[in-house]
């Protein structure tokens, strides 16, 4: 037992941990330039152990303890020896509070990875929203009527077979596609066969594409599904991220101009058309989109604004003005979100993310469109907390430092 | 007498060099045209309104990568090649091409890319540096260049050879230099004042006919011709994105000469501005080498912003005379002199030399203040704003704390700390100042002071002292094996300045790293992410919190603080320019191939030297001389 106190609350421990601290950032970070942001986060920091790792564009054996295991350590370590060694005196006031910050900041960000949430709100001018889209999760959902249910695109693997209560059929999985792309199956020049030959793949080829890697880009899954009930099969369908894509439809009626505007009209409606299968007199409309988050309240983008510096392209603000509706609280107010200036309102933060607007969508004749970053982090005061006390404590500690060393040296 | 000597020399010395410095300021006089006052009309470029001097200066540090133009490069310094100043060079290329495309401004370093353009080498003879060519002598084998620069810019930035880089940069002076010329005046125009003229009287005609041939009427062909020439040459002008020279006027915001041109016929009626008229009185002026006549157009320009745009008058007059000030530069000239004399007073011990170096830093470190306080009034901004300005405050931080450690220890040590860090971090700002203007507008992100006043400082304060232990390091490290300086004492000493150093190190990159989070949580809603710049901050934080770890652990003493501080020098010059050389993330900015080149070169002198501090102390001559 002593032993492992011993260790736990060692300062050996401490600097061994740093050591290796330093070297897996240094690591991780040279690998987003191989593997994105996301994928050095998923390998590197959000792990446990890190196998193997990029180094500019060599693959080098490598075991490294993870992001997950060298904080988990500092924090048992930093709380061990807060508690083995405390004392309650002026001269260690300052190094005790700078860790306790220490340990706040570390038990924030574990906090935060576990329970923050990141959503985005994508509105043209003059539209409302009362819920948010998940950046990173999508589900499979079924319509009928009122009646929502809701899949995760997770559970879809590729060869199994899913039975849903609400639902009066089993879905069969024959393909999943994390990220997809599509191709307009132009008519009388096909050289393959559909994916099948039920709804959007008549019209549409969806492939299977690597993961994206950039941090303002995201995956597009696609999955081709079989629904079967005890009397036969509905048939194979094709669900995709890419049938609500609103630019997408915008793109494929531009594309098939040259068949006519009714034909080009026609085939971009197909696209964005529900897909409705029929099951004993129920009919169940179905998509796949990012997951959602319905508040309880609604935002209406009223302007979008973006305005560059005279003369140049550079971007000098952006700002979306938007309307809150609550009816609960009977709340109808405006308010503007521009960077740095986000919206904290109902639990969730709103920050400018994205923007269409000003000239470029001017010119190209789109309607000024904006992407809300919304998040839920209920740890989001920690690093203000953290980052106070390991201040406080630093400057109170090395005050006595500056102090005796310039007593000692005025003696001189 | 010999006391009096050593008590006047250091402020005598320091009155040397402040009269030096008090003399650059003197504004040089025109002899004929009055190209200072031109430099002194406020544009619009990059965003904001400059003076007419800055752009001058700006475009020919990036053509040239001078501030001044010789126009005879091949005589030596002593044969008195005439030198003009950005200004005069900036006025004759917008507006006098004929005198402007002989002189040889465009700079080409690379020698496969001279003998590419079929360029003569070095010869006094053939008025030629081997370095320096004008455009006229470009001309003849401009297609031969085209042809390389279309497959150059097909390949990515990263895998482009050295001749490849200097094809691409040489585009960049190219187009520059296009810009410019058509800046006032199509780049072509024999004679512009009657060419404005000839055009302003067809407008009528012209702007009917191009009507009538809209709506597929009858229209007169050679007006017709005529005047869409016109329009397609100012179009031309307008679509090289030259900066905006013309003041607003009415309605009207600062404007291109292309645009202002192709509001006129627009307009419905003639309405050519009397700042277009003004500029071409001027270049008709300068062409024709009537300085008079130049001089009074000018005026007559001036007189049109004093009226309209009093603020922008008198903040480029502003910019100009920091422009002259050069704070930066004298300010590097006098720690180069400062940290010799600080040197020298080691090995004979004099404390005179050594106050004469503490005096001298004082005077560079007002001029670096003056300097960097004077930039932040004109841009409104806190002091750092990018790369550039972040290596002008490292060093002004460094100075300080070198001067600080200097009151307390009066062993000559601080003083070399804050010459040589100050001389650092200027030599490299200036370097960065030849990307071209140094105070860019901020983007929509950053465009908060509040958090460049907090973060960014914070974080550079944290850079300025970990560079300033890793100094100190250096100093223990040169002293202590080539010299018998570094006794017991002075080796202390320098240990306890580290250990104070990296305290203060840590407190200022933990809270600057952390506020940087708290930034990002209120514009992205993220503490944290990852991001190559935030991680090098976070390593910067680490390393720190390691070093101070260690010792307090006693698992390193003397000289392990030593060796550890040196690499935080590693470190740091690894978050300052490393991260930015991935080109990835949201803090990429500012990537220079060439700094690529000296990181490298850096980081391997500094593992160099704590391959020197492993050495075992019997090849240390101080330890020797200790020791015996």
């Amino acid at each position: 037992m002593k032993k492992i106190v011993e260790f736990f609350t060692s300062l050996k421990l401490t600097v061994v941990l740093l050591a290796f601290a330093i070297v897996l950032v240094f690591i991780g970070t040279i690998a987003q330039a191989d593997e994105g942001l996301y994928g050095a986060q998923a390998h590197y920091f959000k792990q446990w152990l890190v196998v193997g790792a990029n180094f500019f564009g060599h693959k080098i054996p490598l075991l490294l303890p993870g992001g997950y295991l060298i904080g988990t350590l500092l924090l048992v370590n930093l709380v061990a020896s807060h508690i083995y060694r405390f004392e309650l005196s002026t001269k260690k006031l300052g190094i005790q509070l700078a860790h306790a910050g220490v340990i706040v900041l570390l038990v924030g960000q574990l906090s935060t990875d576990l329970l923050s949430r990141e959503l985005q709100m994508h509105f043209n001018e003059g539209e409302t929203r009362n819920y948010s889209d998940s950046a990173t999760d999508y589900e499979l959902i079924f319509l009928n009527g009122n009646e929502v249910t809701a899949i995760p695109e997770k559970l879809l693997r590729a060869g199994d077979q899913m039975k849903i209560e609400s639902l009066p059929f089993t879905i069969s999985v024959k393909q999943h596609w994390h990220n997809s792309d599509l191709n307009f199956r132009a008519p009388m020049m096909q050289n393959a066969p559909p994916l099948t030959t039920n709804g959007i793949a008549v019209n549409f080829d969806f492939l299977k594409v690597d993961n994206v890697k950039a941090m303002d880009q995201r995956n597009v899954p696609t999955v081709v599904v079989e629904f079967l009930t005890p009397s036969g099969s509905l048939g194979t369908w094709v669900a995709s991220d890419w049938a609500g894509d609103a630019t997408l439809v915008v793109a494929v009626r531009n594309g098939y101009a040259q068949m006519g505007a009714a034909m080009a009209q026609k085939i971009a409606t197909q696209l964005a058309a529900p897909q409705t299968i029929d099951v004993g007199g129920k009919k169940f409309t179905f998509t796949l989109r990012p997951a959602r988050v319905i508040h309880p309240f609604s935002l209406t983008l009223l302007k979008a604004t973006h305005t560059t510096y005279p003369g140049t392209d550079i971007p000098k603000d952006f700002r979306s003005r938007v309307r809150i509706d609550n009816a609960q609280t009977g709340e109808k107010r405006e308010v503007e979100i521009s960077m740095n200036h986000p919206l904290r309102y109902g639990g969730y933060t709103y920050y400018q993310y994205q923007m269409d607007a000003g000239q470029v969508a001017e010119q190209a004749g789109r309607t000024p469109s904006s992407v809300l970053s919304v998040v839920r982090n209920p740890g989001w005061l920690t690093p203000y907390i953290g980052c106070a006390m390991v201040g406080i404590g630093l400057v109170i500690q090395f005050m006595f430092h500056l102090v005796g060393f310039v007593s000692k040296t005025k003696k001189k | 007498m010999k006391k009096i000597f050593q008590k006047r020399f250091p402020p005598f010395l320091m009155f040397v060099m402040a009269l030096w410095f008090f003399a650059k300021l003197q504004t040089p006089k025109d002899k004929d045209f009055a190209f200072t006052e031109f430099g002194q009309l406020p544009v619009t470029a990059n965003g904001r309104i400059v003076p007419l001097d800055s752009v001058a200066r700006n475009s020919l540090l990036e053509i040239r990568e001078k501030q001044t133009l010789n126009t005879e490069p091949w005589k030596a310094w002593n044969e008195n090649p005439k030198i003009i100043s950005a200004t005069e060079w900036l006025a004759n290329m917008m507006m006098n091409p004929a005198v402007c495309d002989d002189w040889p401004a465009i700079r080409i370093d690379n020698p496969d890319l001279v003998s590419l353009l079929k360029l003569p080498d070095k010869d006094a003879a053939k008025k030629s540096d081997g370095k320096h060519y004008s455009w006229n002598q470009l001309q003849p084998s401009l297609a031969t260049f085209d042809k390389e620069n279309e497959r150059v810019q097909k390949k990515e930035a990263a895998s482009r050879t050295a001749y490849e880089n200097a094809i691409a940069k040489m585009h960049q002076r190219l187009s520059l230099y296009t810009q410019l010329r058509n800046a006032v005046q199509p780049a072509d125009a024999q004679d512009w004042p009657a060419e404005l003229a000839a055009f302003e009287q067809m407008i009528p005609a012209g702007v009917a006919a191009a009507q009538a041939q809209q709506a597929g009427k009858e229209y007169d062909k050679t007006v017709f011709t005529t005047f869409i020439g016109y329009v397609q040459q100012f179009q031309f002008m307008a679509n090289l994105e030259p900066p905006l020279i013309l003041p607003p006027n009415g309605a009207r915001e600062w404007r291109r000469m292309g645009d202002a041109l192709l509001d006129a016929p627009r307009a419905n009626g003639v309405d050519i501005d009397d700042g277009v008229r003004a500029y071409a009185k001027m270049a008709g002026a300068l062409a024709a080498n009537q300085p008079e006549e130049f001089n009074s157009a000018l005026r007559d320009l001036r007189s049109l912003l004093v009226a309209s745009q009093p603020k922008a008058l008198a903040k480029a007059r502003a910019e100009v005379f920091f422009n002259q000030m050069e704070p930066f530069y004298n300010a590097m000239v006098i720690y180069v002199l400062a940290g010799l004399l600080a040197c020298f007073s080691w090995f004979n011990l004099s404390s005179t030399l050594r106050r004469a170096s503490v005096w001298l830093i004082a005077l560079a470190f007002v001029i670096h203040t003056i300097g960097l306080v004077y930039r932040m009034v004109l841009e409104g901004r806190p002091p750092v704003t990018n790369l550039y300005s972040s290596a002008i405050f490292i060093g002004w931080g460094a100075v300080l704390l070198g001067l600080i450690l200097e009151k307390f220890h009066k062993n000559g040590i601080g003083a070399v700390v804050a010459s040589g860090i100050g001389f650092i971090t200027l030599i490299i700002a200036h370097h960065l100042a030849l990307e071209g203007d140094t105070m860019e507008m901020m983007r929509a992100v950053l465009d908060t002071n509040f958090w460049l006043a907090t973060h960014v400082v914070a974080v550079t304060v944290g850079y300025a002292s970990t560079f300033v232990a890793g100094f100190l390091a250096l100093i223990y490290i040169m002293r202590g094996m080539f010299t018998k300086t570094l006794d017991e004492a002075t080796g202390k000493s320098l240990a306890r300045m580290i250990y104070g150093i990296v305290c203060f190190a840590t407190l200022f990159s933990f809270v600057g790293t952390v506020l940087g989070g708290i930034w990002a949580d209120q514009s992205w809603g993220r503490f944290w992410g990852w991001d190559p710049k935030e991680n090098g901050a976070l390593i910067i934080v680490l390393w720190n919190a390691l070093i101070l770890h260690l010792r307090w652990g006693g698992l390193i003493r003397e000289r392990g603080l030593v060796n550890c501080a040196i690499f935080g020098n590693v470190v740091t010059a690894w978050s300052w320019f490393g991260v930015n050389m991935l080109g990835i993330g949201l803090h990429s900015y500012g990537f220079t191939e060439a700094a690529f080149k000296w990181l490298v070169l850096f980081v391997v002198s500094q593992l160099g030297f704590i391959a020197l501090g492993l050495l075992p102390a019997k090849l240390w001559k101080s330890f020797k001389v200790r020791m015996a």
